[in-house]
């Protein structure tokens, strides 16, 4: 039915300043990268958000899936032994 | 009054950013993509703070107590200074763009030599003005380029308003009479040093977008002498309806 | 990750749906579990979110219109500035929230070909006027007020793309009802002719906010599913109760009267009660009987349109620079 040019759909990551890695935080419509750069920084920085963009077609992102979550995920959810917890150390040695 | 001759400048100055500020805003819910919806009214934002900044020094330096709303709302289209270049009527998307560009490409030089004013508060509003006004100029030269090579209809406007808007370039580089004083005292850019930044980016951005740069033929003059098209007027009267209705009262 | 086109993972849109995996989808909402974009779910819950988030996202981007009516009328520098804001806010609105239908299988441009041609509404509080300077602290104060009522639970929507939209919009929405509200407040308290206009502004807006919320429980059609799926969490009533009695004291400080003659304190119900609501009005400005609803469409249709050649542009000079890469190659 519509008929209309659509503009291809970009995944927008942003640096915060306070120096974490870059989010997932939302997408913009742009014809190319560098229209869709100045399009996230006009949508998801109005408020000092960032510091740092990425953008990415929505396309070109693999993502995986959602029916293999039990084979990708649980695997990681019993080796305690990766965890600090895991392990004791005596009282009078203090933090660790 | 303090001082007359910077206070006309700096009107000036602010007139410029508000009214082109103001032109953007009539954008709000009429851009051609939602996106470009945030970043025209980024673009009209970053100019009215400009302009706040500016009238509130201008108001300081007339030392009658009038504020920015005074100066901003209670003077008519006789006693505004801006150039005729930002009063141009929005049009199609093509015109606004060649307006942005021509005038834009003007202000990061202007900007950039301002930050070097021995005048603490112009040097002020020039350091925030400059990173602003240098996103406005991406903005524009990235829009040119598309418009001007993307369609054969684009690129059509996109000429189209070049040409018609080319007339009112000329008085971006010219200097009124205290102004050449207040340069030479360090205070104000010298205009006619901007013109070869201009030429470069104009000429550049043109080229990029497969666009033609016109002929320099009649051009219009008088906006710092309060002598405008018949368009402000009615820009004017819109924007200050309210204060002329109800004179004196807070909004 | 969002990919277009998208219609569940496991393929077939048609495929029946067996008792099995309604009942372990429901189990994942009841554990409070965040459904997302590729996840499994049921065709009547990916239904009922497309028509939810896009009739919002149609409803921030038709809400510019009355806001934006006095951009270029702002009474000063300072409100010009936040007005101008505050509606650039609504457009970032919608276009999140496009941007979270999307996630679901539908494209934007078909979002806006359903507003455009009537087949999907937006909220009908859009389709007043905004007659005076003061509509526009009335509609920060108000409907603004309403807005984040409602918004408010959806942050916990059990549709992870919709939660998260509305988290940002939340956070942005905390500055909009506070400037509504700041224009009242300087209007009440200023000249006669301001306070009358304030007064002027309640009384139009008053009831179509209060109707916000949507109809009563009793006739409301979708609702009970939209709870046990957790994309709702409280009630049209309970919602609009809510609204209510936040409102009525903010009115009384200002000086202003609710313009509902029932609207009182009940000290049973340790709520304000109001008066009745006229639902049969409340339809016939949603199905296109309202004073705006011709204006609203024709001018989203008229921006669409002019807009058309500039995206056509940016597509064909995208397309032309990436072949000259290639060819460069
Ligand atoms: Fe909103
Ligand atoms: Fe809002
Ligand atoms: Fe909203």
């Amino acid at each position: 039915m519509s008929d209309r040019a659509r503009l291809p759909l970009w995944e927008v990551f942003i640096r915060p300043r306070n120096g974490l890695a870059h989010r997932h935080v939302g997408s913009v419509h742009a014809s190319d990268a560098e229209m869709a750069l100045m399009a996230a920084r006009d949508v998801y920085t109005r408020r000092g958000e960032g510091r740092s963009i990425w953008v990415a077609p929505a396309s070109a992102i693999a993502a995986s899936d959602p029916d293999e979550k039990a084979e990708m995920f649980d695997p990681a959810d019993d080796k305690t032994y990766r965890q600090p917890t895991d392990y004791h150390v005596p009282e009078e040695v203090g933090d660790m | 009054m303090s001082d007359p001759t910077l206070f006309q400048y700096v009107l000036g100055l602010a007139d410029d950013q508000l009214v082109l500020g103001h032109r953007l805003s009539q954008w709000t819910g009429r851009a051609p993509i939602l996106e470009e919806e945030l970043a025209l009214g980024n673009i009209a934002l970053d100019l009215i703070g400009q302009a706040r900044g500016l009238y509130q020094y201008a108001g300081a330096l007339e030392g009658a107590g009038r504020d920015e709303d005074a100066l901003a709302y209670h003077r008519d289209a006789r006693g505004y200074l801006n150039l005729t270049l930002v009063e141009q009527p929005n049009g199609d998307f093509a015109q606004t763009i060649a307006r942005q560009l021509f005038y834009t490409a003007m202000a990061l030089p202007f900007w950039q030599a301002m930050t070097a004013s021995t005048d603490q508060r112009l040097a002020a509003v020039a350091a925030k003005a400059e990173k602003e006004t240098a996103y406005h100029l991406r903005h524009a030269t990235e829009w040119t380029a598309r418009l001007g090579d993307g369609t054969d209809e684009s690129h059509r406007r996109m000429q189209a308003a070049i040409n018609q808007l080319w007339a009112f370039t000329g008085e971006l580089f010219e200097m009124i009479a205290a102004e050449a004083g207040l340069a030479a005292a360090g205070i104000a850019p010298d205009r006619k040093t901007l013109r070869a930044a201009w030429d470069r980016t104009i000429d550049a951005t043109l080229s990029d977008a497969s666009l033609t740069r016109p002929d320099d033929s009649w051009m219009a003059e008088g906006g710092r002498d309060g002598l405008h098209g018949e368009d402000l007027g009615h820009m004017l009267a819109e924007m200050q309806s309210l204060q002329r209705m109800h004179p004196g009262l807070q909004w | 990750m969002y990919a277009q086109g998208l219609i569940n993972a496991s393929g077939d849109p048609n495929a029946a749906e067996t008792p099995e995996q309604l009942a372990r989808f429901q189990a994942r909402i009841d554990a409070e579990e965040k459904i997302e974009a590729r996840d499994w779910m049921p065709a009547a819950y990916r239904k009922t979110l497309i028509r939810q988030i896009s009739q919002h996202a149609h409803s921030e981007i038709i809400g510019m219109q009355p806001e934006g009516n006095w951009v270029t009328r702002a009474p000063s520098l300072r409100r010009k500035a936040s007005l101008l804001a505050k509606v650039q806010d609504e457009g970032g609105h919608g276009l999140y929230l496009y941007a979270a239908a999307e996630t679901l299988g539908i494209s934007r441009e078909e979002m806006q070909d359903q507003l455009l041609s009537g087949a999907a509404k937006y909220s009908s509080i859009f389709n007043y006027p905004t007659l005076t300077w003061a509509d526009i602290g009335a509609i920060g104060w108000l409907v603004d007020g309403a807005a984040i009522m409602n918004q408010i639970p959806l942050c916990r929507c059990s549709y992870g793309p919709y939660a998260r939209a509305m988290v940002r919009v939340c956070k942005e929405e905390s500055f909009h009802q506070r400037q509504g509200y700041e224009i009242m407040t300087t209007l009440a308290q200023g000249a006669p002719e301001q306070k009358a206009m304030a007064q002027d502004a309640l009384n139009r807006w008053w009831t179509p906010s209060v109707m916000m919320f949507g109809p009563p429980d009793t006739d409301s059609v979708h609702s009970d599913q939209s709870m046990t799926w957790k994309i709702k969490r409280f009630t049209n009533d309970a919602l609009r109760q809510r609204f209510v009695d936040a409102t009525v004291p903010q009115a009384d400080y200002l000086g202003l009267t609710i313009p509902d003659p029932e609207c009182k304190w009940n000290d049973v119900t340790q709520h304000y009660d109001i008066g009745p609501l006229d639902w049969d009005d409340f339809w016939k400005v949603v199905k296109g009987g309202g004073p705006m609803n011709r204006q609203r469409i024709a001018a989203r249709q008229k921006a669409d349109d002019d807009g058309a050649w500039v995206r056509e542009a940016a597509l064909a000079y995208a397309a032309k620079r990436s072949t000259q890469q290639e060819a460069a190659e």
